[in-house]
């Protein structure tokens, strides 16, 4: 009558052979490449090498296959294969300042001296599916200009020249730059390891923190400083050589937010930053990004904290996708032993509530007092 | 990329099991303390059991026999997912029998068979803080424990008696430590808390995705939180388990047809089997033999 629930190991067998097999969908299609991927779906392969904070394209790619295009699936491939690689060392911070700039806009300035540059972007293309994409039509080759060498002046420079805005971020001497994934978190946290943790937070639940803050739930009147996108350098200091060499470059994009602040007993009237650095191109990421930083630094600014979005307990211990999926997804695993404890407690109180609907007893009270 | 199918011993870099195993030895250290540890990722899910894994990883030896289990279950999947994570990456021994094993990782129920000196029971633990329900804040938390500030938790205790007549904690039932700490023994229900104490095994707590490890040394107090008036009381169940008629174990509930039928029986498949090994047989079973005869 009974049948024990064994067979646990062939079923997951052959559930992950399905799965293979749903992967690959019809064979007389070809497989799509990673190749094809790094260059055709390279927003996606940024969000995944950002979010999993691990600078390789390929093996993003690779999640982005193996996961069927699950986003969050793919950066949680790409993360459990980064913990497991050697630390040799962390690098110089990047100079942004002289990044090989491929967009660079400002919302603050007209004009500025380094230009506004627009790139790639989606902005002001009509939002009409284009029926061309449908097939393989030629693309035109692009117009290129000569790349920039020197250093471009970033926004808050203009601003620090007239004292109107705040120093840039400065960590006191003897502080040695945190690293979330070496040490636990403790809260609360120094703005390098909340920085940290903002880099590689959901890109969808900083947007609708950032976006809380503009509806009014810890609002800090945001401008747009800059926000840039290009090729970084990364150095590496060796300590047999003695000084830096660089590792090669990398794609980040940079957001510098403008925040109005009227001042505080801690600090005078002033413009305050916002800051947002995400791998690869994601200009959405990295403005939520400075959005939430700024809001999380109501404290040290001396302001109120009255909304999610300046909590610093609530946005970290959230932030991360890896994390919230797995916790949220668990819930299907089985818990028929916590129930049965559960169903039996319920049982007993149903029948003492309907013996005591009967009876008019009343014993709960008698009980509580 | 050739190197990404070769890993260290029970998957873990030896750098990473030596900072886990420094937290375990806090742990021991100040029972029922919550040792803050770097947790790593997992190629299993947070919440998946990435806790206890890293705990058995950094533990485990060549010489281990290692026993998986899930609701009590060998066979549950996830407990099968684990144990073949382990044989993959440390080919360690695998056994299903709680006699035979070192270490034993669990999530949701402890064996009903005693456990041994020589045995390390490793707990799955999604949420390590027992105040947590209470306060959402790690800040405010971590003070509570250092303050020994648990007046929160008894009144909480007190209005669900007041409310429902008895303390409606089915599972995840507090506990105090050698004195001390309040503890989350996990999600195990309030029938196995008596098992931890004073027990002869090492206990040990791991929850990756909230990054503490806690642990109870053999022969150490743990209490279940009570009033003298409404003492700690476990589940009892009214019936014996319907294939090996054990009574005083925890049982699951079986549906057995869509017109209310339903059988009870062991929860710790292990303990179940070995009855029936033994000759035990209950109710459900006894007329199969009989007809089987």
């Amino acid at each position: 009558m009974y049948v024990a629930v064994k067979g646990g190991e062939a079923a997951i067998a052959n559930a992950h052979r399905l799965l293979a097999d749903r992967r690959r969908g019809n064979r007389s299609l070809p497989a799509i490449g990673i190749d094809q991927i790094v260059a055709q779906l390279a927003l996606a392969v940024d969000r995944v090498m950002a979010e999993a904070s691990l600078y390789d394209r390929t093996l993003a790619a690779l999640a982005v296959r193996q996961s069927r295009g699950d986003m969050i699936e793919a950066i949680f491939l790409l993360r459990a294969y980064r913990t497991t690689l050697p630390r040799f060392g962390y690098s110089k911070p990047v100079d942004t300042a002289r990044m090989k700039i491929e967009r660079r806009v400002s919302a603050t300035y007209k004009d500025l001296p380094g230009g506004q540059l627009l790139g790639p972007t989606f902005d002001y293309t009509h939002r009409l599916l284009d029926p061309s994409l449908l097939t393989d039509e030629a693309v035109e080759e692009p117009t290129l200009r000569e790349a920039e060498t020197g250093r471009v002046m970033r926004v808050s420079e203009i601003l620090a020249q007239e004292g109107l805005i705040e120093g840039d971020g400065e960590m006191p001497e003897d502080h040695e730059i945190g690293d979330l994934t070496r040490e636990p978190m403790e809260f609360p946290m120094t703005r390098d390891l909340r920085l940290q943790a903002l880099a590689r937070g959901d890109e969808g639940f900083l947007l609708a923190l950032g976006y809380s803050t503009q509806r009014g739930y810890g609002r800090n009147h945001p401008f747009t400083g800059e926000i840039r996108i290009g090729e970084v350098d990364v150095e590496f200091d060796v300590p047999e050589l003695g000084f830096a060499v660089s590792l090669g470059t990398i794609q980040v994009t940079e957001c510098q937010m403008v925040n109005q602040f009227k001042g505080s007993s801690k600090a005078p009237p002033q413009f305050t930053r916002g800051y947002g650095l995400v791998f690869g191109q994601s200009e959405r990421k990295a403005m939520s990004m400075s959005l939430v930083d700024r809001a999380l630094r109501a404290e040290e600014l001396g302001e109120d904290i009255t909304a999610p979005a300046q909590d610093e307990e609530f946005v970290i211990s959230h932030a991360d996708n890896v994390q919230s999926t797995g916790f949220v997804e668990h819930l299907k695993l089985p818990h028929y032993v916590d129930f049965q404890a559960e169903l039996d407690l319920v049982r007993r109180m149903r029948n003492e509530f309907e013996a005591n609907r009967i009876g008019g007893d009343d014993t709960i009270k008698e009980a509580a007092e | 990329m050739t190197d990404l199918a070769s890993y260290n011993f029970a998957y873990l870099d030896e750098q990473t099991k030596r900072m886990i195993r420094r937290a375990i030895l806090k742990a021991i250290a100040i029972p029922g303390y919550q040792v803050p540890f770097a947790s790593r990722e997992m190629p299993m899910p947070y919440g998946w059991g990435t806790g206890g894994v890293q705990v058995t990883a950094s533990i485990v030896g060549p010489d281990d026999v290692l026993k998986v289990i899930d609701q009590g279950a060998d066979d549950t999947t996830n407990a099968v997912s684990i144990r073949a994570f382990f044989q993959k990456v440390a080919s360690v021994a695998v056994t299903t029998h709680t006699k035979d094993a070192t270490i034993i990782q669990t999530r949701h129920r402890i064996p009903e068979e005693k456990l041994a000196a020589n045995q390390v029971l490793v707990y799955q633990v999604p949420i390590p803080e027992p105040l947590r329900f209470l306060e959402p804040r790690e800040t405010e938390t971590r003070k509570m424990h250092a303050l020994e500030e648990y007046g929160l938790m008894h009144v909480k205790l007190y209005e669900d008696i007041a409310h429902n007549g008895r303390i409606s904690k089915t599972y995840a039932y507090p506990v105090k430590v050698a004195g001390r700490y309040v503890m989350d023994p996990s999600p195990t229900p309030k029938f196995d808390n008596p098992k931890m104490h004073m027990s002869d095994a090492l206990q040990l707590f791991g929850a990756g995705r909230e990054k503490r490890i806690y642990a109870v040394p053999p022969y150490t107090e743990v209490v279940s939180l009570d009033f003298d008036d409404y003492p700690f009381e476990i589940q009892r169940f009214g019936k014996p388990c319907a294939l090996c008629g054990a009574e005083e174990v925890y049982l699951d509930e079986v549906i057995l047809d869509d017109k209310g039928g339903r059988m009870f029986v062991c929860s710790d498949t292990d303990h179940c089997e070995d009855r029936r090994a033994h000759g035990h047989a209950g109710e459900m079973l006894a007329p199969n033999q009989e007809a089987a005869e």
